[in-house]
């Protein structure tokens, strides 16, 4: 593998304040992510892994340690610098979908541009794309409310994906779906990262997802249990 | 981004339609208020300018020195002279002779023996001329209870209380007590042809109305007058204008003869007695209204503001997420409170312009609460539609909105983005 490396993480620890004392939610992890990769990190409930996904996606700093991310340390951003990272260089989708409800699906994929000032066709232009992408288009009228939950995170996945970022990073996706959507979505991340060669970083404990992925980090208690590649057969 | 932000604050009717209630209540009430408050102001500083103070005034410096005691010893001498001057000065302007005076009214029994006497406050004014618009600035038709307009040399308005205190009818006669120009005692035979009551606290009590030929007659003041009063071409007082006006009129005569005590003074409505307080009085409880309204809105609308947010953490958090920084999504929190402050401001107007136009043309009858009041102020009050009407709610009204959104939205610059979005996860 020589595509170049996009995520870095050297002795990342995370401490958060519990009582008098600190609790250790990450501990020491070493990883690296390359461009294109669709890998996961998958550990039980409190393992660390929204926690992890948080600092490579700069809504949180490291307490200790280097963590760089498209070329920035994120520690050493300003809160400025770090939403313009987001804005321009990582998609996120949640396990709740957290969609705009007040604003049509069109709106809430086309929000993300907003925020880029891109011109109006050029945006429209876009979002049909993406909404394309994930089969949606002729929902693009439509209320969140009146969306199934596979529908609604399909349409969160368009709006990670509108304005291509080069990373994109999943909080388990799949928890709130039903088998049959769960297969979908991961299919649908799949052929977008084959396509458009985004690099995605899940955090799951869902069987049906990890069988997509070419890597899975297994955390444990904030620390890096195993690193698992699978052989390109 | 402002046609999203309008969207959004168009469609989630639950982050719009309590603040915009708030708003345009309190806009409406700040309308209605001041709308109110000019109104009893205009009313009275109307009713002032016209009987006692005009806009203008125009007496000699001496006469101006002591003017409520009307010193006519110190009278203008050559009052014609002087208003064709001041009518080439400034032609918008009514200018109009008066003669203001103090004197005894003596009523005599059938033998002609004093049956009481009374003391009298008397204006002299322009009755018998058609073009005159002083009857109609004393409102003296429709203020006539017995008896009908002086047309005769001799012939004066007294008021009804007075009348009626010692039995006048229209058509009997009396004396007036006083003094001449000249310091001489001066005596003079009237007819009443009719009786006034003006509606006004403190004028109904001893006036006496005449034509300024027989005040001019009975004090020995041929060709003079007491004051010059002036009257400008609009609805409400213009204090600019009338400044503007005076400032320039005493420069040059002041250029002239600055010396003489008997040279013409110009004084505003301001310089009079009570006037400017009645009009700094307007503006000051007007500006405590607007402050009051805004601070009780703008703490309703932080709570609101604050419950607002709350729920909507959920948006703030994902906007953060998609790379929106917490400034911008503070200056569009205040753009909402613009665009919402905006709307509200806009309905509470209209409907307290509704409330405004319907007090104006019918009016409160206030004479029960006023009947000891000394202040020539009417007694049926009306709402003012002024400029000010229609602009004066949206201070209060967008103010308070942001102000209140503000406020609420300190919360999340004093978030952590990580806490800020980790409220995503239920
Ligand atoms: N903001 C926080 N403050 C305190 N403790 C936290 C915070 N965020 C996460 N934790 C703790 O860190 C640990 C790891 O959390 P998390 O990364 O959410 O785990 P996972 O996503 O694997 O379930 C948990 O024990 C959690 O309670
Ligand atoms: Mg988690």
């Amino acid at each position: 593998m020589d595509n170049p490396i996009i995520v870095t993480l050297e002795k990342v620890t995370k401490r958060f304040p519990a009582g008098k004392t600190e609790f250790t939610a990450l501990n020491k992890i070493e990883l690296t992510f390359r461009k294109g990769e669709f890998s996961g990190l998958v550990g039980p409930s409190g393992s660390g892994k929204t926690t992890l996904l948080n600092i490579i996606g700069s809504l949180d700093c490291p307490s200790e340690g280097v963590a760089t991310v498209l070329g920035k340390n994120i520690s050493s951003l300003s809160h400025k610098e770090s939403a313009e990272l987001r804005n321009y260089g990582i998609g996120f989708i949640f396990q709740t979908y957290n969609l705009l409800p007040v604003y049509s699906v069109y709106d809430n994929v086309e929000f993300a541009l907003l925020l880029q000032k891109i011109s109006a066709p050029k945006r429209r232009k876009a979002v049909m794309d993406a909404l394309e992408w994930v089969g949606l288009a002729d929902r693009a009228k439509s209320r969140p409310s009146t969306l199934s939950g596979g529908e609604c995170q399909r349409v969160a996945i368009a709006r990670a994906m509108v304005k291509r970022p080069a990373l994109v990073l999943a909080d388990e996706p799949s928890a709130n779906l039903d088998s049959q959507n769960s297969h979908m979505i991961v299919q649908t991340m799949k052929r977008l990262n084959r396509e458009l060669n985004t690099t995605f970083i899940f955090s799951t404990h869902d069987e049906k997802v990890m069988q997509y992925l070419d890597r899975i980090i297994y955390l444990k208690d904030g620390m890096v249990e195993r690193d698992e590649r699978k052989s390109e057969d | 981004m402002k046609r999203f932000l309008l969207k959004g604050v168009i469609k989630d009717k639950g982050r719009s339609l309590l603040p915009i209630i708030v708003v345009a209540t309190g806009t409406m009430l700040t309308v209605v208020m001041y709308s109110w408050l000019t109104g009893i102001m205009g009313d009275s500083i109307r009713m002032n300018a016209n009987f006692n103070t005009g806009e203008l005034k125009v007496m000699t410096k001496a006469y101006a020195a002591d003017a409520e005691q009307f010193p006519n010893d110190l009278a203008i001498l050559n009052a014609d002279t002087l208003l064709v001057e001041l009518k080439e000065f400034e032609p918008e302007v009514d200018w109009v002779k008066r003669i203001r005076f103090g004197a005894l009214a003596d009523f005599p029994d059938a033998n002609g023996e004093t049956r009481g006497q009374a003391p009298a406050v008397g204006w002299a004014i322009d009755l018998f001329n058609e073009e005159s618009k002083e009857s109609a600035r004393f409102n003296l038709q429709e203020s006539i209870v017995q008896g009908v307009m002086p047309v005769n040399t001799g012939e004066v308005l007294i008021s009804d209380e007075l009348a009626r205190r010692f039995e006048v009818k229209p058509g009997e006669s009396f004396t007036l007590f006083g003094s001449t120009m000249d310091g001489g005692f001066a005596f003079y035979n009237l007819t009443v042809s009719g009786t006034l009551l003006f509606g006004a606290t403190g004028l109904d009590r001893g006036a006496i109305v005449m034509d300024i030929s027989d005040a001019q007659k009975a004090f020995g003041m041929e060709g003079a007058c007491s004051e010059i009063l002036g009257f400008l071409p609009y609805t409400y007082f213009n204090s600019d204008k009338a400044e503007a006006i005076k400032t320039i009129y005493n420069q040059s005569v002041d250029a002239r003869q600055s010396e003489d005590e008997f040279a013409p003074v110009m004084i505003t409505l301001r310089d009079q007695a009570g006037m400017a307080e009645m009009v700094e009085y307007t503006d000051f409880v007007s500006r405590i209204m607007v402050f009051i309204f805004v601070s009780a809105m703008a703490i309703v609308l932080w709570n609101g503001g604050l419950l607002g947010g709350l729920r909507r953490y959920g948006e703030f958090g994902i906007r953060l997420a998609m790379g929106e920084s917490k400034g911008h999504i503070y200056r569009t929190l205040l753009f909402e409170a613009l665009l919402i402050g905006t709307i509200g401001s806009i309905v509470g107007t209209v409907i307290g312009f509704l409330i405004v136009l319907y007090l104006n043309i019918h009016g409160v009858d206030m004479s029960g609460m006023m009947q000891n009041s000394t202040m020539v102020m009417p007694t049926v009050v009306r709402t003012a539609i002024t400029p000010t009407t229609y602009y004066i709610g949206f201070i209060p009204g967008i103010f308070s909105m942001i102000l209140g959104n503000a406020l609420a939205g300190v919360g999340i610059y004093k978030r952590e983005t990580a806490r800020l979005f980790n409220e995503l996860e239920v």
